[in-house]
């Protein structure tokens, strides 16, 4: 096990920099979920600790070892592929055994750690089958076999489970879970999913366009997200957004979203500042439907009108328009509006977060 | 009544099966099968240009068990298919894997690797003729420019060289066909597989030993087979470069059964030679058949 830190990566193909300077400290048997939207550089950035592609500046240690320019088999890592990227001429034995194999060791290692990783993903019946034989989570259980038998210091993931169905893919996020608390290796898990990285990491780092937008726990992520971009790529159904000005009323003080609605929020910011205010939707409590008069008086509501009420079973996910933008609130009760129907939110002030419009950092 | 019983005929779904089916059977029929008897069947008899013949049992099967030209042109058949399609198949290889690389102009090289497989054979086989040649060839002509031999070289001229000389022409047409589908294999190997051995440890040398030339075993046994049965039955290059010789040298099966059938009137006897190709012929397909087997890996579906 080691710890990888990576300072000031940077990498472009060609004239197009990619990777735009990244610093990533990951410590020792920490699972880190690298998570952002397609293209944002994460699995480049997992390529290159991986050692498949170069660094064009920067360092990347593993442990003690400055790796920029060690090869791949040197670097002690494994790496599960999106595609799994099984030998399909070889079994399932083979395909585990294949880097001992390479390596000089005996036949009685190989077969004792086969046998001790088969074991432990529930593979004992299958090491005389070749890949085509399997079904796609037997194929990413050897695809991780492969890996767990070379006891590496670091296990690369690169979003290895999104060729697998919805069911199938929570299974093996629990699976490889519990297979990282039993081994404890440091482990970097590419996703682009962010249930994947809420459910799964320790910690979590949010990529956009090249740059590293947060590094936080899970929880931290969530409550406390750093910018508009993590704010809303966080959670789902992803946050709301009200555009807004700050002003001070007789109940205190509070974003006006429109010219007669003012939501009430904690902040030190002067009046007058252009922010954005973020409302995770099961903070957005619903009061059922008043007179249109009492809602007029309500300075803390926000009034709205329901589009859609999507009933989940465990909760109700009420799609409305307020100001001409939509929101949605997440309720444990079983509201069943009818669509036109004018409702009351009000905005839990203590979980709402606050944005400046033109930064969009977190105030 | 007539019409509505051949409506009914029709609907039948074996009967209309028969008649989509009619066109390809009469044209394997007139071209293929008809030649092949006729050809099979002129063999047992004593036909002659402008003569019909008469049955002859295997008379001239006999005849050709004792005649040596027949039996060198044997020995000559395997020699050429032998050299010509191990060499083929080294080049080839070695030419796809450089093709499959990033190089520059990637897809004009392709296509100049194409060229010699484009040119009409007769073409190739005249421009090499040339080059051959015992006066004017420049390849003589170079060696001795340069200092490293005295007298031009007689390639057509000695049984030995001349051998060599056709194989490597052979060699140089069917090239390119090898290297095409090997790139086709290779471009079907995905680079994750290569990246996945590479972390597993994999030098370069034992990612193509362990990861290429497994995963491209199924299309080299196609293309080899294929290549086998084209060089076998090499007619044209021969014909162009030496008609046979030197004293019958470089006579293969073909080139022996068309000498004595045409322009020795011998329609029997060729044929008779055409024929004994055939066990060979069909001993390669058998051995590419039982080859070509889909391998394990490559079946589908679970064994349970």
């Amino acid at each position: 096990m080691a710890s990888v830190n990576l300072k000031k990566v940077r990498k472009t193909f060609g004239r197009t920099e990619v990777v735009h300077g990244v610093d990533i400290d990951i410590e020792d048997g920490e699972f880190v979920v690298l998570v952002g939207p397609s293209g944002c550089g994460k699995s480049t950035l997992l390529r290159m600790i991986a050692g498949l592609e170069e660094i064009t500046s920067g360092e990347i240690h593993i442990g003690d070892l400055l790796v920029n320019t060690v090869a791949p088999k040197q670097r002690d890592i494994a790496m599960v592929f999106q595609n799994y990227a099984l030998y399909p001429h070889m079994t399932v034995f083979e395909n585990m055994a294949f880097s001992m194999k390479l390596a000089g060791r005996g036949k009685r290692e190989q077969r004792e750690r086969v046998d001790e990783a088969a074991r432990i993903l529930g593979l004992e019946g299958y090491l005389d089958r070749y890949p085509r034989q399997l079904s796609g989570g037997q194929r990413q259980r050897v695809a991780m076999g492969r890996a767990i038998v070379r006891d590496p210091q670091v296990f690369l993931f690169d979003e290895p489970l999104s060729n697998l169905d919805a069911k199938l893919r929570v299974q093996m996020r629990t699976e490889i879970r519990e297979l990282h608390q039993r081994l404890k290796t440091t482990s970097i898990y590419v996703t682009h999913d962010q249930i994947e990285a809420m459910t799964m990491a320790d910690k979590i780092v949010v990529m956009n366009g090249g740059h590293v937008e947060q590094i936080g726990s899970p929880l931290e992520l969530y409550d406390f997200p750093a910018n508009l971009f993590v704010a809303g790529f966080i959670g789902s159904p992803a946050m709301n957004f009200l555009e807004g000005t700050l002003v001070t009323t007789s109940t205190g003080r509070g974003v006006r979203i429109a010219p007669d609605c003012v939501v009430s929020i904690e902040s030190q910011q002067p009046d007058g500042h252009q922010v954005v205010l973020g409302v995770r939707p099961e903070h957005l409590v619903i009061k059922e439907s008043h007179t249109d008069a009492g809602m007029a008086n309500d300075t803390a509501g926000i009034e709205a009108e329901v589009i859609v009420t999507e009933p989940t079973g465990a909760d109700t996910q009420v799609f409305c328009r307020v100001a001409g933008k939509e929101l949605v609130a997440i309720s444990r009760q079983r509201h069943l509006f009818s669509p036109g129907t004018r409702i009351r939110l009000e905005a839990q002030a203590r979980h709402t977060c606050l944005f400046d419009s033109d930064t969009g950092q977190r105030l | 009544m007539n019409g509505r019983s051949l409506g009914g005929w029709l609907d039948n779904r074996n009967v209309l099966g028969m008649l989509f089916m009619l066109p390809g059977a009469a044209i394997l029929v007139v071209f293929l099968t008809y030649p092949l008897g006729l050809g099979v069947w002129l063999g047992f008899t004593d036909a002659k240009v402008g003569r019909g013949g008469e049955w002859i049992g295997i008379e001239n099967y006999q005849w050709l068990w004792d005649d040596s030209v027949f039996r060198l042109s044997i020995f000559n058949t395997f020699l050429y298919t032998v050299v010509a399609s191990v060499i083929k198949f080294g080049l080839g290889l070695w030419l796809a894997l450089l093709l499959n690389r990033h190089l520059p102009f990637k897809s004009f090289l392709r296509a100049i690797v194409l060229l010699p497989f484009i040119v009409p054979t007769v073409l190739s086989a005249i421009a090499f003729w040339w080059i051959y040649d015992a006066q004017f060839s420049v390849v003589s002509w170079t060696l001795v420019k340069l200092g490293l031999i005295d007298e031009y070289i007689n390639f057509l001229g000695e049984p030995n060289l001349a051998r060599a000389s056709t194989i490597a022409a052979n060699v140089w047409r069917g090239v390119p066909f090898v290297a095409i589908c090997l790139l086709a294999g290779l471009q079907t190997i995905s680079p994750t597989m290569y990246e996945a051995a590479a972390i597993d440890g994999a030098t370069p040398w034992q990612q193509f030993r362990n990861v290429t030339l497994p995963m491209l075993s199924p299309i080299i046994a196609v293309v080899m087979t294929f290549s086998v049965l084209f060089t076998f039955t090499d007619f044209q290059l021969i014909w162009v470069l030496t008609r046979g010789g030197p004293i019958n040298a470089t006579h293969l099966m073909a080139t022996l059964s068309f000498q004595r059938a045409i322009p020795g009137g011998a329609l029997g006897e060729g044929a008779a030679i055409a024929t004994a190709m055939i066990p060979f012929l069909l001993a390669a397909i058998l051995f590419s058949y039982f080859g070509l087997q889909r391998r394990r890996w490559q079946q589908g579906g679970r064994d349970n």
